[in-house]
């Protein structure tokens, strides 16, 4: 298949891993970004590839683990209410809220329903003129034009059924939230591919000059990640600490500027807590004043509703790289996908879950 | 950086989810914990696609399989033939040729009555093609809305007439895995048919009976070990569970699975794993290495087996573990499905 087979060639990666190898003289650790990113490395077993100099640290970039519990318990009682019909990602329908997650509160007779864009929502709101629609909105700047695009489609069709609630990350402030952090020891980021294919990548020249730190824009497929550390790390190892694009393929500096309008147009940006981590100022989006009709905080009383979140797993640890998934005393016995203690454990981007589905052979062996 | 978080567990459910239907994890769970306890017999501890006993010395084969699909008519093929199919694939999986059936009819108030003859005739025309008959059934109509148009259920009887001992606890190191085509073919078909996902493809279902083709299989090759049709779950699932009771490892060869182009670009799209969606035409066979081309060019030989391909073999160890090599050649677990996210497709 095009743009897939050429990126999964055992030949390229082989190339590239041997081109690290000879690169390398000191150790390094780097972080990447983002869930997909996570994956593939597991998936293909990309650190038993690279040489044992280089740390692959797995950053925060998966939106279903960084949602507040609070805005998961949000949800369900959205979907409690008679005559509402929630959607969502199908992901976002396992997490564990406060004491149930929404998979359960439909097996309860909720009207929960996976749908694959937030269009599909809109159309919903539209069949469904009796009901109130809510698209529970949650992901980082790649999930957010269509997520604007819902609003304004429905305003465009004047239903005034659907609304969304909405938590929105952004990942340049949470890249100088990490480096912020005095117990940092991240040395270069693989910066998401898609997340800059939305907004460009003029953001990530402050956090290389401020942080000296190297940034490069990366794909997701096994030749794209090798790339990327490779590109890292010949920044690091001569010293220098710049942008690099690599995913030029997918990414424009300016990136997809009809994305950003609907976005800018529906969405300002606002604190954020992130799941694990805490507020990060400026990292996410809420939804601007002149849009609030679809707004389902405004529109559903939810203001009663706060949950404390138990120091029971590490997730946090996790969501900041300060901790691998395999090292967490809970992984694998007290934490599995079907009895979750946390999101990263649930999500197909969470670290915890492609961990735990393809390398737990290597302790059995 | 503060208020490290964590969510608090939930352990068990007190009500039945849709991926306690998945195939999955949460169905074994739900045959081990809940149905064998309380019908524990030992002719059921067999646990494979249907259950051999005997009568008179004869040695017969008794499966049964339920078909809720939406939508019920789909390319490819429709509810009807899917029910017949099915159950004659489970008899023929145990070595049984299959010989009768019976047919359990579920239909919803209000199903238009063309569609109900369009489905009697598939049946018909599935079972003549399968050389089976369809000596009894049952019918109940619930009221609108308690029901999903119609769903069938498919009871069959199978005769096993040659020396063979179909399980996989005959699976012995040093075998290879057999597949008789392509992958995920009706689980991408069902999933691009259904109403709310805007997503036009030319896949076709691809049930089909596979009796014909066994009964080569083991026409050539009587020390077969364990034949399977990997429906509900894909590959990953069955070859879990062939993995489990072997005890053994199976490893798979990413680069020989045969995958359609335009399902493989489906599951890219939906961010599906092909290894666990549905087939409904397809079977895995495994046998001792010797006999593997013998067995190959027997299946390329059948209608139902053209695309056949070797993509796996049997090791000692990791033990009960399924792995994959992957195309950069790094090698990762295959774990069993967790969950249902996949819309009814059997």
């Amino acid at each position: 298949m095009k743009y897939l087979d050429e990126f999964r060639d055992s030949a390229l990666v082989q190339n590239l891993a041997r081109e690290i190898k000879k690169t390398v003289t000191q150790p390094w650790t780097i972080m990447e970004i983002c869930g997909g990113q996570t994956h593939t490395i597991v998936r293909y077993d990309i650190e038993h590839l690279i040489p044992s100099e280089i740390t692959l640290i797995h950053g925060p970039g998966c939106p279903v683990c960084v949602t507040p519990l609070e805005m998961i318990d949000k949800a369900i009682a959205i979907a409690e209410q008679p005559n509402v019909i929630l959607t969502s990602f199908g992901d976002m329908l396992r997490v564990p809220g406060s004491d149930k997650d929404l998979l359960s509160i439909k097996a309860a007779g909720a009207d929960v329903r996976m749908v694959y864009s937030p269009l599909d929502a809109v159309k919903i709101a539209e069949e469904n003129p009796d009901k109130q629609v809510v698209f529970f909105a949650v992901g980082f700047e790649t999930t957010a034009p269509a997520n604007a695009m819902s609003i304004v489609e429905a305003k465009r069709r004047k239903l005034t059924n659907f609304s969304i609630l909405c938590s929105h990350v952004l990942v340049p402030p949470a890249i100088r939230a990490l480096l912020s952090d005095p117990e940092s020891k991240i040395q270069g980021f693989l910066a998401a591919g898609h997340v800059c294919t939305i907004m460009g990548t003029e953001d990530y020249f402050p956090l290389v000059s401020e942080f000296n730190v190297p940034i490069v824009i990366t794909g997701f497929e096994p030749v794209d990640i090798l790339q990327g550390i490779l590109m890292a790390v010949q920044q690091l190892e001569s010293g220098k600490a710049e942008l690099n694009n690599p995913y030029s393929r997918s990414v424009h500096p300016k990136g997809n500027l009809g994305a950003q309008s609907v976005i800018n147009s529906v969405f300002e940006v606002a604190n954020q807590t992130w799941r694990g981590i805490g507020e990060i100022p400026l990292s996410g989006f809420k939804i601007r004043k002149e849009w609030s009709d679809f707004d389902a905080e405004s529109r559903f009383d939810l203001g009663h509703i706060k949950a404390t979140e138990s120091p029971l797993c590490h997730s946090g640890l996790i969501l900041q790289g300060k901790l691998k998934p395999v090292d967490c005393p809970s992984f694998g016995k007290e934490c599995w996908p079907e009895h979750p203690l946390g999101a990263p454990m649930v999500s197909s981007e969470g670290a915890c879950a492609a961990y735990f589905r393809y390398t737990r052979h290597e302790e059995k062996v | 950086m503060k208020n490290l978080s964590c969510p608090v567990p939930i352990s068990t459910y007190d009500k039945v989810l849709l991926a306690h239907g998945g195939g999955g994890k949460l169905t074994h769970q739900l045959i081990q914990n809940t149905f064998l306890p309380i019908l524990d017999n030992e002719l059921l501890r067999q646990q494979h696609d249907g259950t051999e006993f005997q009568v008179n010395g004869n040695r017969l084969v008794m499966s049964t399989d339920s078909f809720v699909v939406q939508p019920i008519f789909f390319p490819g093929g429709d509810i009807g033939e899917l029910a017949v199919n099915g159950t004659v694939n489970d008899l023929a999986c145990c070595g049984a040729k299959p010989l009768y059936l019976s047919v359990g009819l579920i239909i919803e108030e209000g199903l238009p009555m063309a569609d109900l003859e369009r489905i009697m005739l598939s049946m018909k025309k599935a079972a003549d093609e399968a050389g089976v008959q369809i000596i009894t059934g049952d019918t109940k109509v619930v009221e609108k809305g308690k029901g999903d148009q119609i769903f069938i259920n498919t009871t069959g009887i199978g005769l096993i007439e040659r020396p063979v001992h179909l399980h996989p606890d005959q699976v012995k190191a040093g075998d290879v895995v057999l597949i008789n085509g392509t992958i995920a073919d009706h689980g991408i078909c069902i999933l691009s048919s259904r109403a709310g996902l805007e997503f036009e493809t030319t896949i076709e279902s691809d049930t089909q009976p596979l009796n014909g083709l066994i009964d080569a299989i083991l026409e050539v090759c009587p020390e077969t070990r364990v034949i399977r049709d990997p429906t509900r779950g894909g590959l990953a699932s069955t070859l879990n569970e062939i993995a489990e009771t072997s005890g053994l490892c199976i490893e798979l060869d990413e680069e020989n699975i045969p995958i359609q182009e335009e399902v493989r670009g489906a599951c890219e799209l939906l961010g599906l794993d092909p290894l666990y969606v549905a087939n409904e035409g397809k079977i895995l066979v495994i046998v001792p290495a010797e006999s593997a081309e013998k067995v190959l060019i027997a299946m390329k030989k059948n209608r139902a087996g053209k695309d056949s391909a070797l993509i796996g073999k049997v090791k000692p160890s990791p033990a009960s573990t399924l792995l994959i090599k992957t195309t950069i050649g790094s090698s990762r677990i295959v774990d069993m499905i967790s969950g249902e996210q996949l819309p009814r497709i059997c």
